[in-house]
């Protein structure tokens, strides 16, 4: 038959190369500009609270909605909560970008891409009545207020830690020098853990701010061409001690469990585990109760609403109630963070807590660098910072 | 009433069959419509539209995407060392793990199609079809598990002095034969079955000792089949980055996307347009080696 006689090569190659023209068109003709907006007023905040619409849409952090507390608000306001857990920051900004969530657990490293992309609406501080009680430390911060316009309501903080073995490493530290100074760091080389993420770069500056005052550092988010560059170039020079980085918490945990590395940076939630699994591991604050003297990085979270919220009323119901002062003492406790609202320490069942977590001590707070988004903007109007997407590309660069 | 209906349907069904009988290509076309619908669609439609992304560049803040076109990303992965230092690093990988598996495979395939018993080629194909069974991420952490400092490697090398080899590129190579060996043994299996044995007694009564009958004739004969897995084994370990993740601190090509995708995706785009060339190269030079005659 005549078909079959055809070159099936050249036909293949016809194909490739109409897919490439297409591509190509399509690419140039994709029509300009992009649907940025940003900036809003507190108009646009919801003024007054209707009735529940019966269900809302969530997305948090693993641990911040658990049925602990989230069946009572189902009972209590008769909103069905539709939870989705996510990982990391940059997982929430994509699900956020589905519109099919009414609203958002952000961390500081998301919040303002969240605001700038206009995915989240301001919120009317007033419609939330538990708002009053919060922590004045952490409201209208830079991360959850924008233009002065309030965006979120804070829902708790923390600190990073420096976790180290009790058995290998001694004398117990108090600097974050084990892993940053050559000298010190040396001693550990190869069993140096590192969290695997491009916000890491500001664990550097944080050091560098306080070993290096001539860097003139101020934000260890807010790094220009000179500073960021020393943060890089120290991270490099640490790359050859790091035994492993790492990204899900479960890694680090089998790789202190396994005696491959002995010293790094980690969340409470992998401490306790380990401290659970018998591995003799300590960490400050946690355990120790201060920070290394440079201080370190750590999170302030904000529950946010989406701009296009289909359950605003619900959405307003569970940012309230998240901060009710036994809810917000729930949450704090099984999540291990500090709370945000002022009445959870009466709450509590530890009564100790919130004196562990430092909760009521502003001055532990100041030392403490909440995760933020780098922006080329650093207010001084000169738009010279490096931003996120130059954080990202470094941290490829360090790794190698 | 209930007769003139079915006559009625059967009618339709007459016509239904009237309008194909005899016309090949319609007959052809209705059968494939679906499938290839899907395929052009679907699949290459949607790889087509992540490559469009490619030439678009993203807003650093809002990371929403830019829509002109623009070489941009194509440039940043040309001018950053470290883009090739990956690319090589990957590719290379993928080229030792394919030589390691097709130097294990090949044995143990001649083994199931020339020589075992019928129960013992069923167990064999059994043996190596089970670890397909269980979840990918089981068996990668299971190899973390082994690796270990205080892992049964070490416990097992640690009385006689030596040590295993960590986490580090070594156990990469190690994980990826592990995880791909099946998809060498299996084409290279089927590829000796259909040698005939004939030949084999043949080149002996002409005179040719073992090794030459190996050389001259079982193993041009089976070559192709080779060069099959090795497309599996090859294009398996580019695409792969939870391996190295998890038992190494090496970045591949799937990782850089990965920590791209969420807020730079043109970039992660163009990123994935590597690994898709480097695929096309690789499966022209498999067809010069023919891997695709006899199929």
């Amino acid at each position: 038959m005549r078909r079959r006689d055809g070159n099936p090569a050249r036909a293949a190659w016809l194909v490739v190369a109409g897919l490439v023209v297409f591509m190509l068109a399509l690419a140039g003709c994709g029509g300009g500009g992009s649907d940025t907006t940003g900036g809003g007023s507190s108009d646009e905040a919801l003024q007054k609270l209707g009735k529940g619409e019966g269900e809302v849409s969530l997305i948090s952090w693993a641990g911040y909605v658990e049925p602990g507390w989230s069946k009572p608000f189902e009972q209590k306001t008769g909103c069905k909560v539709n939870n989705k857990e996510a990982g990391t920051s940059d997982e929430m900004v994509e699900l956020m970008k589905t519109g099919q969530y009414d609203g958002v657990s952000a961390s500081g490293n998301a919040t303002a891409r969240l605001v700038a992309a206009g995915l989240v609406a301001p919120v009317n501080t007033d419609l939330v009545p538990n708002y009053k009680t919060v922590f004045s430390d952490l409201k209208d911060q830079p991360y959850n207020t924008f233009e002065g316009v309030n965006y979120g309501i804070p829902h708790g903080r923390g600190a990073n830690l420096l976790m180290w073995n009790g058995d290998d490493v001694k004398p117990a530290p108090d600097s974050w020098d084990v892993m940053f100074d050559p000298k010190v760091a040396a001693k550990y080389k190869g069993k140096i853990s590192v969290y695997d993420e491009s916000s890491y770069i500001a664990d550097a500056a944080m050091y560098l701010k306080f070993h290096q005052p001539d860097l003139g550092i101020e934000n260890p988010y807010e790094l220009n061409e000179e500073q960021f560059n020393a943060a890089i170039d120290l991270l490099k020079e640490q790359s050859a001690n790091v035994g492993e980085y790492w990204s899900e918490a479960a890694k680090q945990i089998s790789a202190f469990a396994g005696g491959d590395v002995n010293v790094g940076t980690t969340w409470q939630y992998q401490y306790f585990a380990l401290k659970e699994e018998g591995v003799p591991v300590k960490a400050s604050p946690a355990s120790q109760g201060f920070l290394p003297k440079e201080g370190a990085t750590g999170w302030s979270d904000t529950w946010m609403i989406a701009k296009d919220s289909k359950h605003p009323n619900c959405m307003y119901e569970w940012m309230n109630w998240i901060i009710e002062p036994k809810v917000n003492a729930e949450v704090a406790e099984w999540f291990g963070e500090a709370p945000a609202q002022e009445l959870a320490c009466k709450e509590t069942e530890n009564k100790n807590f919130c004196a562990e977590y430092h909760a009521e001590e502003p001055d532990f707070w100041k030392r403490v660098y909440y995760w933020e988004t780098p922006l080329a903007d650093c207010g001084n109007g000169e738009e010279d910072c490096k931003d996120y997407n130059d954080w990202v590309k470094a941290w490829t660069t360090i790794k190698g | 009433m209930a007769s003139e209906a079915v006559a009625e349907r059967r009618s339709a069904g007459h016509r239904l069959a009237g309008l194909f009988h005899g016309r090949e290509r319609l007959q052809v076309g209705a059968l494939l419509a679906g499938p290839v619908g899907w395929l052009v669609i679907g699949y290459l439609g949607s790889l087509a539209l992540l490559l469009v992304a490619a030439f678009w560049s993203v807003d650093p803040l809002s990371g929403a995407t830019i829509k002109e076109f623009t070489l941009e990303n194509f440039e940043a992965l040309v001018d950053e060392p470290v883009y090739r230092d990956i690319v090589w690093r990957t590719v290379r990988t993928a080229l030792l793990v394919t030589l390691t598996d097709a130097v294990i495979a090949f044995p143990i395939a001649f083994y199931m199609a020339k020589l075992a018993s019928r129960r013992g080629k069923a167990l064999l194909v059994i043996g190596i079809l089970l670890p397909l069974w269980s979840s990918y991420l089981v068996k990668v952490y299971a190899w973390r598990t082994l690796l270990s400092a205080n892992g049964a490697i070490n416990w097992a090398l640690d009385p006689i002095g030596l040590h295993g080899p960590g986490y580090g590129t070594t156990a990469v190579w190690l994980v990826m034969s592990y995880l791909w060996l099946p998809y060498m043994i299996l084409p290279i299996y089927a590829g000796l079955e259909r040698i005939p044995n004939s030949l084999i007694s043949a080149s002996e009564d002409l005179g040719a000792s073992p090794f030459t009958t190996f050389r001259r004739v079982i193993l041009p004969l089976g070559f192709p089949a080779v060069v099959a897995g090795s497309i599996f084994t090859f294009s398996l370990t580019l695409g792969d980055y939870i391996t190295p993740r998890l038992v190494s601190n090496d970045q591949f090509i799937g990782n850089v996307i990965f920590s791209n995708v969420a807020n730079n995706q043109p970039f992660a785009a163009a990123l994935a347009i590597v690994p898709i060339v480097v695929t096309i190269a690789y499966l022209l030079v498999a067809r010069r080696l023919g891997a695709f005659e006899h199929v």
